[in-house]
């Protein structure tokens, strides 16, 4: 390597440890964003024009002076298609829609991964003894294959799921398929690598073989539990990158998809805190979407609920001194963010006290619901995050929940068979009165019941979001 | 065995960086608000792009006449580019939202 572009790599990679550190504070998170950026475009234009290679002789010469220009206009070609595609969708895509894309761009980069892995094995096809690869870059071949493989199809399930395209799979004992499927991967790879075999046809079978593993993998997860296994999936695609960069002896492929790769599982588990699961529970677990546990709290709650009219609302809303919103992923679905921002000024310039609770994981993933607010001009004050918001609730006259649902689910708090037994919630039940806007009856993301709905302080005011609120913000126009 | 104690004699700097890098990365992302989780993910998944890198330099590695090695390099650049690209756009579009509002 030229010592230009072992520089370049050094500065880049230097960019991505100062990018991520500057995302981890709202003031400097964008600017982090873009140095890690300008980085990475610095470290591909680097690549492209400054590798050398080593001729038999033993000169060393540009690598772009010994490579033709039909390969030259191909690379170029295709980073000009990819990079089309990738700014077009990151531009057109919806904010709620936004883990759904991140999903499908973390797929796109495993994908990568494994097809660099099959290239490279393939170099490796017909060259006698003397020249084949060691059982140590076969290994590593061969780990990029499968974390790539699995990073890919998993990803895609992922983004289908939240997407709603595709519903839980779940085969009978699913676990036990996934973990001797796994074990089974592993084994074969080893068995690759010791046989030292070039055959294209293993190498094929191992593809698909961790290609469905991928997929199997995230199938049954329920799609509550999506963002925690697209952080993990991220993390892992960080490690495919890391694990190719040890191929070519890449330090900026290294060190940034290692960064990657553990900053991503750190995110993984402090997103398991936040519902208080076990990154094994989630995974395993299979949370959110088992119909027995559904229909078993169906059985305890039962009981009558309390219907209100959107003037009646307006009304209780109008004489409160204090209104705290709970906005969920039901908001943003029926894209009424706005809307609710024009409630909050209206109430606001009447003299109410408005807040909005955002629990850590409202919307699909946390910290979705600021994003999501923020688009609509919400001012960042207004949002409360739980811990700050929850001692606040006695004293609030009236709580409007619009389409949230389990996370003001009581059962969190009372319920030892409930699957989100010791999820911390907001505590909604302390105000004295409580407004629920919601669609139907249908049970929440989780397909859990919520009792919330029959206790006696709670009306429920049905309908979609964005028109409920539309004929609330009239009602309180005209008062 | 053996080979494996070669490769790793061989390559125990990279060995060095790769630990390093895993402490580095959890100090990093340790203590980060919720709010902003989401961007953050965004972020560090258009850091994984960086396999964009592997990707170019396996076509050019690659003999002009391997026509099958090509095809699925061109594909391996475009994903790795979407990933990149996408990546950084959308995270930056994400938190332009955040900024101040008058």
């Amino acid at each position: 390597m030229s010592i230009a572009l072992g520089i370049i790599y050094l500065i880049a990679t230097i960019t991505f440890v100062i990018g991520l550190k500057m995302l981890g504070h709202p003031a400097t998170a964008k600017r982090g964003n873009l140095i890690s950026g300008a980085g990475m475009i610095l470290a591909i234009i680097g690549t492209l024009f400054l590798q050398e290679k080593v001729l038999e002789t033993g000169e060393v010469v540009p690598l772009f002076k010994t490579v033709s220009v039909l390969v030259y206009s191909l690379i170029i070609a295709a980073i000009a298609l990819g990079s089309i595609i990738g700014w077009y969708m990151a531009m057109k895509v919806k904010m709620t829609k936004m883990p759904e894309l991140v999903s499908l761009f973390n797929g796109f980069g495993g994908g990568s991964s494994l097809l660099i892995g099959l290239i490279e094995f393939s170099k490796n096809v017909g060259v006698d003894d003397a020249n084949k690869a060691s059982s140590a870059i076969v290994t590593t071949i061969l780990s990029a294959i499968i974390i790539g493989s699995i990073t890919f199809t998993g990803s895609i399930v992922a983004w289908a799921k939240l997407d709603g395209s595709m519903k839980d799979l779940r085969l009978p004992n699913y676990n036990l398929i996934n973990n001797l499927l796994f074990v089974a991967l592993v084994a074969f790879g080893a068995y690759i690598v010791m046989m030292n075999t070039d055959s294209l046809i293993l190498i094929y079978v191992l593809l698909i073989a961790s290609l469905i593993y991928g997929y199997l993998f995230v199938a049954p997860i329920g799609g509550a539990d999506m963002p925690v296994v697209i952080s993990l999936l991220n993390s892992l695609t960080g490690i495919a990158a890391a694990i190719t960069g040890i191929l070519y002896g890449n330090m900026v492929m290294l060190v940034g998809g290692i960064l990657v790769g553990s900053a991503g599982l750190i995110l993984t588990f402090a997103m398991c805190k936040a519902m208080n699961r076990s990154l094994s529970n989630v995974v395993f677990g299979s949370f959110g979407s088992s119909g027995e546990v559904a229909v078993a709290s169906v059985g305890k709650t039962g009981g009558s609920i309390k219907k209100t009219s959107a003037s009646d609302a307006a009304v209780m809303l109008n004489y409160s001194t204090n209104v705290v919103i709970v906005p969920g992923y039901g908001l943003a679905v029926a894209q009424a963010q706005h809307v609710i921002h024009e409630l909050e000024e209206l109430l606001t310039r009447k003299g109410v006290n408005v807040k909005y609770a955002i629990h850590p994981v409202a919307g699909r993933m946390p910290g979705h619901m600021n994003v999501l607010l923020a688009e609509s001009n919400v001012s960042y004050d207004k949002l409360v995050e739980m811990d700050d918001i929850n001692p606040q609730f006695p004293n609030t006259d009236v709580v409007l929940i619009v389409g949230a649902n389990d996370v003001v689910n009581p059962a969190a708090h009372t319920d030892p068979s409930s699957p989100i037994y010791g999820m911390p919630i907001l505590n909604v039940e302390n105000a004295k009165n409580i407004i629920v806007n919601k669609r139907s009856m249908n049970a929440g993301y989780a397909g859990i019941e919520n009792e919330l709905f029959y206790n006696q302080k709670t009306s429920m005011l049905f309908g979609d979001a964005k028109a409920a609120l539309t004929e609330l913000v009239s009602e309180l126009k005209n008062m | 065995m053996n080979e494996l104690i070669a490769f790793l004699s061989d390559n125990l700097e990279l060995f060095y960086i790769l630990i390093l890098a895993i402490f580095i990365g959890v100090e990093l992302i340790k203590n980060v608000p919720t709010v902003l989780h989401t961007p953050l993910m965004s972020g560090a998944n258009a850091l994984s792009g960086v396999v964009i890198v592997g990707a170019i330099i396996v076509m050019l590695q690659a003999d002009p006449t391997d026509y099958l090695a090509l095809a699925l390099g061109f594909i391996a650049v475009v994903f790795g580019i979407i990933n990149v690209i996408g990546g950084f756009a959308v995270t930056d579009r994400m938190l332009q939202m955040f900024k101040k509002k008058k």
